[in-house]
């Protein structure tokens, strides 16, 4: 149903069936949404792209602390793979610190957050777009190289890939709260400090759990878990409104 | 369909920026936003379209007051900021379909093109445009999703004789189908209208 036949029924003041509009309405709406939002994730996907050379920085940070430490610990395998998880999240932790800062600085300079917050489609969906996005360029390759450098430890397969699962799970938790901390400190000089000072604390349960998870305490799996459904309900709302308050 | 303003006043601490604001406009009706540099022009364009809250007064849209975030309200506005709001390391195709995809119109982008002229710039990265190149993309987006409250500020700023003649076509179809606009102009638009002086009240 069109615009105008929708007003022209509101200006009649006539309710001609409408349970039948709202219904309508709600299942189109649902559909250009989940629409919009596929549409942010690919160009932001576009502009990672674009930008690849800033966005492996944070991998390449990653991989070269996490393959330091071996070195600088020396060849004491027992010493070394009970440390492993634990050097693997910080690193994974410090990593996605790195490409924080610029989650929303440049659609914040070029206008482009402007026009997302005016978007007549839920802010906080669109915001899950976008740190899907993030997730997916910075997030994503530290799950895939962790097997890899766990080997460096001397750690079997199963204890690298057990790893691996733990950053699956905590990694997107790392994004969700990143982004909130990124919006709080949008647009503010020295915001890089400041983000690292308002979104490490957050992380240190995620740490804690990630940790466990990694070492494969029994609780700790389903207690990131909850992280992660916990941080994917908030955190884009809570984003969703310092996104708001940023723009003032 | 209509857009008052009602003593609206906006202050940045306790530097008032403007205050009593007042307006009406009905179906058709176009605004133009005059006033020095400094004056308030492009704050209260964001006011207007919600991404400022004002500190007096309020912004009516169809007799209703207006609150910012209002989808129903987000669905009606086209807002072109003093920033372009296209990403400088994709395409002028790649912006406008991530726009229209995002309105859900993706069958006028070549009509969004046309507009401005600028099928043959397509697929160029905006990076390697001139200013006025990047405000055509800019203002295309407004040929891209019928939108029936248009918010421009300095629309016509660094845009040559052909790009100019482009928009006020587009706004003349814009106002003669029943949209408002309101402009933020150092120039006075051929279109008429009522005229807002800024920074005299």
């Amino acid at each position: 149903m069109s615009i105008e036949a929708i007003e022209q029924t509101a200006a009649r003041g006539l309710s001609a069936d409408p349970l039948a509009l709202e219904a309508d309405g709600q299942g189109a709406a649902r559909q250009s949404v989940t629409a919009a939002c596929l549409a942010l994730l690919r160009h932001d996907l576009a502009i990672a792209w674009h930008q690849r050379a800033g966005v492996v920085a944070s991998v390449v940070f990653f991989v070269i602390a996490a393959s330091l430490f071996p070195l600088a610990i020396g060849p004491g395998l027992r010493t070394l793979g009970s440390l492993a998880p634990g050097i693997l999240w910080v690193c994974a932790l410090l990593a996605s610190m790195l490409s924080l800062s610029h989650l929303f600085a440049q659609e914040h300079a070029d206008g482009s957050l402007d026009q997302l917050v005016l978007s007549p489609h839920p802010l906080a969906l669109l915001v899950l777009a976008k740190v899907g996005a993030h997730w997916l360029t910075t997030g994503l390759p530290l799950v895939v190289l962790a097997p890899a450098l766990a080997l460096q430890y001397g750690l079997p397969p199963d204890d690298g890939l057990r790893i691996a699962g733990s950053l699956l799970a905590g990694t997107p938790v790392l994004g969700l709260i990143g982004a909130l901390g990124a919006a709080l400190t949008l647009g503010t000089r020295g915001g890089a400090v400041l983000l690292c000072v308002i979104v490490l604390p957050l992380c240190v349960p995620v740490l804690v759990f990630g940790v466990g998870a990694g070492l494969g305490e029994a609780p700790a799996f389903p207690l990131l878990g909850a992280c992660l459904a916990l941080a994917l309900f908030l955190c884009p709302l809570a984003t969703a409104a310092a996104l708001r308050i940023a723009m003032e | 369909m209509t857009l008052a303003a009602r003593q609206l006043g906006f202050s940045r601490g306790i530097r008032p920026v403007f205050a009593g604001v007042d307006f009406a406009l009905q179906s058709g009706g176009l605004l133009q936003v005059q006033g020095a540099n400094g004056a308030g022009k492009s704050t209260l364009l964001r006011v207007l379209c919600g991404l400022l809250a004002p500190d007096a007064g309020e912004v009516q849209w169809n007799g209703r007051p207006m609150r910012g975030g209002d989808p129903a309200f987000q669905q009606e506005v086209a807002y072109v900021g003093h920033a372009n709001g296209i990403s400088a390391d994709l395409s002028v195709l790649a912006n406008l379909r991530c726009t229209a995809r995002m309105s859900g119109c993706e069958d006028s982008l070549p009509n969004a093109l046309r507009a401005f002229a600028l099928e043959a710039v397509a697929g160029t990265p905006v990076r390697a445009l001139s200013q006025g190149q990047r405000r055509r993309v800019a203002l295309a987006r407004l040929a891209l999703a019928p939108r029936r409250l248009w918010l421009l500020d300095e629309p016509v700023a660094s845009l040559d004789d052909d790009a100019r003649d482009r928009f006020h076509a587009l706004l003349d179809g814009h106002l003669h189908g029943g949209g408002i606009a309101v402009v933020a102009t150092h120039e006075a638009l051929p279109q008429g209208g009522e005229t807002l002086r800024m920074g005299v009240a």
